[in-house]
């Protein structure tokens, strides 16, 4: 069974490193919150100004001067701090955060990524994406493997604008986890009852399998 | 202390023109100058050029300068919660520049700062970079960003002083700081306007050196875009 948006979040969670500041995506990433590990700590920064953000605020606790990067309602979690954008983006150039995870519309086989535009249809913009990429030293893209056609969206090469180039190093989609190296995506894990020919026939890049591939376990 | 106070916005927006670049703050509906912009409304200046992270939403914030068809062109890095906005985009009414948000934001910053340009890998490979300078370091590419030039900056804070000194609140700070920084004539709007001495000076987040007038703000909405909670159990 491919995995659910959920499942790729949970898979993505045991990802984390005790320690890590780690800057979440809008969609599947921000899931992710939801599965840390129960050993390990982790300060989950967000762009607009705020590190040690924490969940949704209790009804009728909301304060509109405390969002996430997607304009929702959030709270700061004791130790949290709170800071302007030029900090904030020096926190992810300079890299303070540990871990970026975000969402694509493509990424390619030397880690190039599209997620911002889409030629034709209406522009909203990169936001901080163009910089979390550029940037950060561990980048992990949340996806599904394929469109709604049924078309790969792992690919040679990026169709669409690109947001950032050699910049993706692993990718967990809803059918495999996939690591990028030497131009290419090597398979590390399939979703439960996945078969490796399953996971080719959806990658149009090149990927390469090496002995016994795993199943993801949770 | 220099006393920066003026009595409202009117007074606050004089010399305001046609054809001027402001820059404003805010992200999303979070910290935005209100009295500001409803005073840029009341005055109907056209052709704006507006450096501004993203641009309100179709009845308030910056939507309510685009649909009055005051703003020639948009800088922002992301715009996507507007319906005006996308058609006067798509009808070419509106020229709009994306900039990713952390070279938007250091730029405010340069520009305050008396830095002309910068290097940021932000870009790189991508039409952002396009046309602009492109440079080596230590094995890695950068791309070449310049300062702005705006004649005034819109800044909302939660407290100031009489001196032009600045607190802000919760995210609301955002883009606030640099832009204070950044303006020819920086406009600073408060929740709370006090007397010089009564901030702790080392709380402050703006020094009021970067600030030209302060007024009382009122009537804040403070609207809430995305409200998320958790249920009460």
């Amino acid at each position: 069974m491919a995995l659910s948006k959920e499942q790729i979040a949970q898979r993505i969670a045991q990802e984390l490193q005790d320690k890590w500041y780690v800057n979440l995506g809008i969609g599947i990433p921000t899931l992710v919150a939801n599965y840390i590990p129960k050993n390990i700590d982790v300060d989950f920064q967000s762009e607009n100004g705020l590190l040690g953000m924490g969940p949704f605020p209790i009804e009728g606790e909301e304060d509109a001067d405390l969002i996430n990067a997607g304009k929702q309602t959030v709270t700061i979690l004791k130790g949290g701090s709170l800071f302007d954008s030029a900090l904030s983006f020096a926190m992810i150039r300079g890299q303070h955060v540990q871990l970026t995870v975000l969402g694509a519309m493509e990424v390619s086989q030397n880690g190039d990524i599209a997620n911002w535009k889409i030629p034709g249809k209406m522009v909203k913009g990169m936001g901080g994406a163009m910089d979390l990429v550029a940037s950060a030293e561990n980048i992990i893209v949340a996806m599904m493997h394929t469109n709604k056609a049924g078309e790969s969206k792992i690919l040679k090469s990026c169709s669409l604008p690109l947001t950032g180039v050699n910049c993706v190093k692993k990718v967990v989609t809803n059918l495999a986890v996939l690591e990028i190296k030497n131009n290419a995506f090597y398979l590390m894990e399939r979703a439960p009852g996945v078969s490796v020919e399953e996971i080719k026939a959806a990658t149009e890049g090149t990927l390469i399998v090496e002995g016994e591939i795993p199943e993801m376990k949770f | 202390m220099i006393n920066k106070v003026v009595k409202n916005a009117q007074d606050a927006l004089l010399g305001v023109e046609d054809g001027m670049t402001f820059m404003l703050g805010g992200f999303g509906l979070c910290g935005i100058p209100e009295n500001c912009i409803s005073e840029l409304v009341r005055l109907g200046v056209k052709n704006l050029t507006c450096i501004s992270n993203n641009a309100g939403v179709d009845d308030f914030g910056l939507g309510l300068l685009l649909k009055k068809h005051q703003i020639k062109k948009m800088v922002s890095s992301y715009v996507g919660e507007n319906d005006e906005f996308e058609r006067q985009m798509l009808s070419g009414e509106l020229d709009v520049e994306l900039i990713p948000q952390g070279t938007l934001a250091e730029r405010c910053r340069a520009t305050g700062a008396g830095i002309p340009a910068f290097y940021t890998p932000a870009g790189y490979g991508t039409e952002v970079a396009e046309g602009k300078e492109t440079r080596e370091f230590n094995g890695k590419m950068y791309v070449l960003e310049l300062a702005f030039n705006p004649q005034f900056a819109f800044v909302k804070a939660w407290k100031g002083d009489t001196a032009g000194n600045l607190i802000f609140k919760g995210t609301a700070r955002n883009f606030n700081p640099m832009m204070a920084m950044a303006g020819k004539i920086t406009v600073v709007e408060v929740e709370e306007l006090v007397e010089a001495g009564e901030l702790n000076p080392n709380q402050i987040h703006t020094p009021g050196i970067f600030v030209q007038r302060i007024f009382q703000g009122s009537n804040y909405e403070k609207r809430i875009e995305q409200l998320t909670v958790t249920p009460k159990s």
